[in-house]
């Protein structure tokens, strides 16, 4: 009899990287370009997946990977310094080394989207996740339908990743259209939330996928406005936040319900988890 | 050149409206264009007009003293800038600038006003696709208020 091993020591293996870049996209928001420190490290990964990424002496963070799938000699990640760990890990400088483990927990759904529109609607931090699913459909532009991107930030300075929001608006079949809470005179773009967007969006709701990503309350807004636009809750896909420490679905830390966030998710689809969407304190 | 009545009947805010009505609109409706940055409305002036924007976008400014104007809101195509005038005082709670160059449709809201006290079915009609927007903005204005993209406490 042949005994076969589940892979239960991979995802807790932490590799070491060093930083090759660090490009402040906000005044609080920096994205790090990572690269293994030895080897041939295996960097495939899903759009949607997320690290986690050991600032050594501090602790581990769950980041979700911004970069392009397909540069397969890297990882991208773009963090939003708000705590301590977070605040160490953008200070660090090119060269120095960090323990990456993963990439962990579910993508967005690539398959079921395929042949489809790809909405997404992102706000604040949360366009970085949504990223890598940019890059992909861009790069394998035949195999989906037209992309359209809903992009909400709090101003004007805290947009991320503005020159590439402009060169992917020029792309063909592609509608980007960005807002912001407040904006200064200078700013001549839309001010609004983000769901004020989807008056302009051109949308087949019959024959397309959204996938939403950042703050809960926003999601739950958007949720709504997608499906009064006639989205079916089966083709909306959420990426969900809680506290993690193991990543992998044992210590319990990210919860959610009947799921873990890091093992179950990031990634999950609205109407498996719309009732726990509307519970308070979960 | 497309007739005011076509433009009326088709502009989202007055979508279903019944035909008899579309003509009273008309009646008190007219072309109106601003160019990039000249203001449309102005705080404290007195509201007797509304617009059916059709081409270019409109900011919704809000004066703080001795702070800048920030923007709190944009109107594009198919919006409607303006309810001032359908309650007293009849006066501009905001400032309205061209962000780009604007075509709309002005509307007499004196002229509206008059017409609606006169046959209340319009007034009802009108009353609740205002209603409408008003609720729709409410609620965005709310989920602005929380300032979701702030760091948590």
């Amino acid at each position: 009899m042949t005994l076969t091993l589940q892979p239960l020591v991979d995802p807790m293996l932490t590799h070491q990287y060093v930083l090759r870049e660090i490009v402040k996209e906000t005044p609080d928001t920096f994205t790090l370009t990572t690269e293994p420190d030895i080897g041939d490290h295996n960097n495939s990964f899903t759009p949607g997946q997320f690290s986690m990424l050991w600032v050594f002496g501090v602790g581990e963070l769950p980041i979700s990977i911004s970069g392009d799938p397909a540069k397969r000699h890297q990882l991208v990640y773009t963090v939003r310094s708000v705590g301590q760990g977070t605040h160490a890990l953008v200070s660090q400088s090119v060269g120095n080394s960090v323990g990456v483990r993963g990439p962990l927990g579910t993508g967005w759904p690539l398959e079921a989207a395929g042949g489809k529109d790809v909405i997404l609607v992102a706000g604040g931090i949360g366009l970085a996740p949504l990223r890598p699913l940019v890059y992909h459909v861009l790069s394998n532009r035949k195999d989906y339908g037209r992309l359209v991107l809903l992009y909400g930030a709090r101003s004007p300075r805290e947009l991320l990743y503005r020159k590439e929001l402009a060169t992917w608006a020029r792309n063909h079949e592609t509608q980007v259209l960005v807002t912001v809470d407040y904006g200064g005179l200078s700013w001549r773009g839309h001010v609004g939330v983000v769901t004020t967007l989807f008056k302009y969006a051109r949308l087949q709701p019959a024959h397309s996928v959204a996938m939403v990503c950042g703050p809960e309350i926003m999601m739950r807004f958007v949720t709504r406005e997608l499906e009064t636009h006639g989205l079916r809750r089966e083709d909306i896909y959420l990426s969900m936040e809680r506290n993690m420490k193991c990543a992998v679905g044992f210590c319990g830390h990210c919860q959610y319900g009947p799921y873990f966030i890091c093992k179950d998710g990031p990634v999950f689809r609205y109407d498996q988890i719309r009732p726990l969407l509307e519970k308070y304190e979960l | 050149m497309e007739s005011l009545e076509r433009i009326i009947a088709e502009h989202p805010f007055f979508e279903g409206l019944d035909s008899e009505f579309v003509q009273l609109m008309v009646s008190c409706a007219s072309n109106v264009r601003f160019k990039a940055d000249t203001y449309i409305l102005k705080e404290g002036d007195p509201a007797n007009t509304f617009y059916l924007i059709r081409e270019g976008k409109v900011a919704v400014e809000l004066f703080a003293p001795q702070r800048r104007p920030i923007i709190v809101a944009t109107l594009g195509v198919g919006e409607l800038l303006g309810w001032s005038w359908l309650l007293p005082p009849f006066q501009w709670r905001f400032h309205a600038r061209a962000i780009d160059g604007v075509r709309a449709i002005a509307l007499d809201g004196k002229c509206l006003r008059t017409k609606c006290e006169e046959n209340h079915d319009l007034g009802y009609a009108v009353l609740k696709r205002f209603a409408q927007i008003m609720e729709r903005r409410l609620e965005a204005t709310r989920l602005q208020l929380l300032d979701v993209y702030s760091v948590s406490p």
